[in-house]
């Protein structure tokens, strides 16, 4: 395929229907099983039934590792792109043998996040709560403070059983499209997860593209630790989401019409490049590369506002003699909570742009020398 | 009705905010229309669905209230493409962010609440709860399209969908009162086969979560002879005072206090007692926060009294409820009704006056 139709590609409903599972499947960081097992069917299942001349692995984190070779003769370029599968989540921690669980969260949540939510506890999906006061029973002064982690419960009704202490729960919340708009739990980081699948579907004939599923990347990057050892690749992609701020600026509350200048990123204004986070300095070359690439497929970007945060990039540049690593993620709204919103846009536009990259990119790019 | 569970699923997901009862009133109507004689609207939108008894007349009556409004959010100004809310009853923002709505504008969008977020806003709200006014609702639409759609005054409902719990339990949003519409169907349903001498007015009420203005003016309107309020109470749950509240599934809640006629109170225990229905006593020292605040005063006043079913969490979109709980209120509604007779009226009578 001509890479000028690839990009002009939309997103199809079979990507809808794989984005879907993804996002409702429950993948609470170190129990990613579920998403794990929907990655390997997909990938495994196309490459049988494409005869691509591909490896799948899964390593001792759980991590799942696709190579897929390049068929140019000569050295190829070892591209590794790495998309988290975690979500953020709570364990329990405490049963009373009434139905109430105690919990605590797995990643970073705000408490405030918590109260009226339903979750699915364990492998088996047992429906719960996490339930509040009534307000009538709230006293004013009371309502001037968080409803703090320790006085939340989990309820899963009178007499109910099956769960236990140290088994994951996720929030409930079912993926919803409705036009370009995304609704569902875990876009972060499922958008990602599910352009990984598609490119490994595409040739890219002078790379060897290396496909990193990590786990536990909600809690510091340790599954691409090991994976980034492990492909020693030449140069890495970590492909995440990261949050769109672009909303009405609150902080003036004299004056809300002044302009919000802590957005991060915006929804529909394409994939988001990352020069700087909290963990990385992106490889400038790369950086460069990303965007000269967009403006060249007409494919709309936008750089990630330089600041704190972190993906897998932070573990994978540090490996073995360092790694040419950048981030470019999907843009999305209220991460890290029971759901987030995002666009179909930007979704199509992070796939466009990667696929534009590893069509486009050769080892002269590292000949450069390093800014 | 065919069962309870996917009746009262039904039930909760259609909407009918304080003020805008339409959806759920055509629910409950198509629901009591094979079950009852006659069916009208009050002019403030409450539903009178008429049983009628085989005594001779004139007829005592008893009326069953049952509000079928619902809390939520109301439009207050729509901002770049984000709706300010505020709520229409008693709502805590702090259960508010990452909660699933439906914004009723020129159509229905899916929409999701959330906080400002914090990188947004002042500092003294980094570590205390989003007020109401930093609470917005997201419909994922561009400013173009949502100012086309939406504008001030549009109400948004929760749209969390049911969760069946264990211990034959449901939750989700506007169990308050849905429960209690579901209870009163279940009593007409008994109705279908029990003879009984009064009238009985089906009643779903408006506007119960602000201003009773269901129950005043359905009470004045059908001058009942007796009036029987059916709502939720306080189910036992973490954080909760405990001599508050009553445990889920282990029977109703029968009111005592001002609001209710202590005889009345009394053919109730009586009858539950007799029947082996599970209760529990509820004193309600001076308000009881139900319709039988305005129906015991409507039109001269008439006895009343509150059934509650124990409900978890009230006021949030994961209010839980026990199916069981609800069949007996049912039930005991229906068993009571079968009992009225003529010289029922005279056991209420005060007995300084005998």
């Amino acid at each position: 395929m001509h890479k000028d139709m690839r990009m002009t590609k939309k997103i199809t409903s079979a990507q809808v229907k794989l984005l879907e599972k993804l996002c409702n499947a429950s993948a609470v960081t170190g129990d990613e099983g579920e998403v794990r097992r929907i990655v390997l069917d997909e990938v495994r299942g196309y490459f049988r039934s494409h005869k691509v001349n591909g490896e799948v692995t899964v390593d001792p984190l759980g991590n799942v590792l696709v190579t897929r070779p390049g068929i140019a003769a000569g050295k190829r370029l070892r591209v590794m792109i790495a998309a988290h599968m975690d979500e953020i989540g709570f364990m329990i921690t405490n049963d009373d043998g009434k139905g109430f669980y105690r919990f605590e969260n797995v990643g970073g949540i705000d408490v405030r996040q918590l109260p009226g939510k339903p979750v699915l506890i364990g492998k088996d999906k047992i429906p719960g709560v996490i339930g509040a006061k009534p307000i009538h029973l709230t006293k004013r002064e009371e309502l001037n403070t968080i409803i703090s982690q320790e006085t939340l419960r989990i309820d899963i009704g009178p007499g109910g059983s099956g769960v236990k202490v140290g088994d994951r729960a996720a929030f409930a919340t079912k993926f919803f499209r409705q036009g370009n708009v995304l609704r569902a739990k875990s876009l972060d980081n499922r958008l990602g997860v599910s352009i990984l699948i598609e490119l490994l579907k595409g040739d890219y004939p002078g790379i060897d593209l290396l496909a990193a599923f990590t786990v536990q990347e909600e809690v510091g990057g340790r599954g691409a630790v090991a994976a980034a050892f492990t492909f020693d690749p030449d140069l890495a992609f970590a492909l995440d989401s990261t949050p769109a701020y672009d909303m009405p600026f609150a902080e003036q509350e004299d004056d809300p019409q002044v302009e919000n200048i802590y957005y991060n990123t915006r929804l529909g204004a394409g994939p988001a490049i990352y020069i700087t986070d909290a963990g990385t300095l992106s490889d400038p070359r790369l950086v460069r590369f990303l965007a000269e690439t967009a403006e060249a497929n007409h494919i709309p970007f936008q750089f990630r506002q330089p600041g704190g945060g972190g993906t897998d990039a932070g573990a994978i540049h540090r490996q073995k003699t360092g790694i040419p690593t950048v981030s470019v993620s999907v843009p999305s709204r209220y991460q890290h909570s029971a759901a987030s919103i995002g666009r179909v846009s930007d979704w199509q536009n992070t796939f466009a742009l990667l696929d534009a990259a590893l069509n486009r990119i050769t080892p002269d790019l590292l000949n450069i020398e390093r800014d | 009705m065919t069962e309870l569970l996917p009746f009262l699923k039904k039930l909760i997901s259609a909407p009918g905010l304080s003020g805008y009862e339409a959806p759920i009133r055509s629910l409950i109507k198509e629901e009591w229309e094979p079950l009852t004689d006659e069916l009208s609207t009050s002019r403030l939108g409450s539903l009178h669905a008429l049983h009628k008894g085989t005594g001779k007349e004139p007829k005592n009556s008893i009326l069953l209230a049952a509000h079928m409004d619902a809390i939520g959010l109301m439009v207050t100004r729509v901002v770049q493409g984000f709706l300010y809310v505020t709520s229409i009853g008693g709502v805590d923002p702090r259960v508010l962010p990452g909660q699933l709505v439906t914004v009723h504008g020129r159509e229905d969008l899916p929409g999701l609440v959330v906080p400002t977020p914090p990188k947004l806003l002042p500092a003294k709200y980094q570590s205390s709860p989003i007020p109401m006014e930093h609470i917005l609702v997201d419909t994922g639409l561009l400013p173009e399209e949502v100012s086309q759609l939406v504008r001030t005054g549009d109400l948004v409902s929760f749209a969390q969908e049911p969760i069946e719990t264990a211990g034959d339990t449901l939750s989700g949003h506007s169990l308050d009162n849905r429960a209690s519409v579901a209870a009163l169907t279940i009593c007409l349903q008994e109705l279908q086969y029990r003879p009984h001498l009064w009238d009985v007015w089906a009643v779903a009420t408006v506007q119960e979560e602000v201003t009773l203005g269901g129950a005043h003016t359905s009470g004045f309107q059908l001058k009942p002879t007796i009036a029987v309020a059916i709502d939720v109470t306080f189910g036992s749950s973490p954080g909760s005072p405990e001599h508050r509240t009553f445990p889920l599934g282990e029977g109703l809640a029968l009111g005592w206090g001002p609001n209710i006629h202590p005889k009345l109170h009394a053919s109730f225990k009586d009858l539950a007692q007799k029947l082996e229905i599970p209760y529990q006593l509820e004193v309600m020292p001076a308000n009881s926060g139900t319709d039988a605040v305005a129906l015991q005063v409507a039109a001269g006043g008439a006895p009343a009294m509150v059934i509650s079913i124990p409900l978890r969490y009230m006021h949030t979109p994961v209010e839980m409820v026990s199916l069981k709980d609800v069949t007996r209120t049912g039930r005991l509604l229906a068993e009571f009704i079968t009992r009225l007779d003529d010289d029922f009226v005279k056991k209420l009578a005060w007995e300084e006056t005998e």
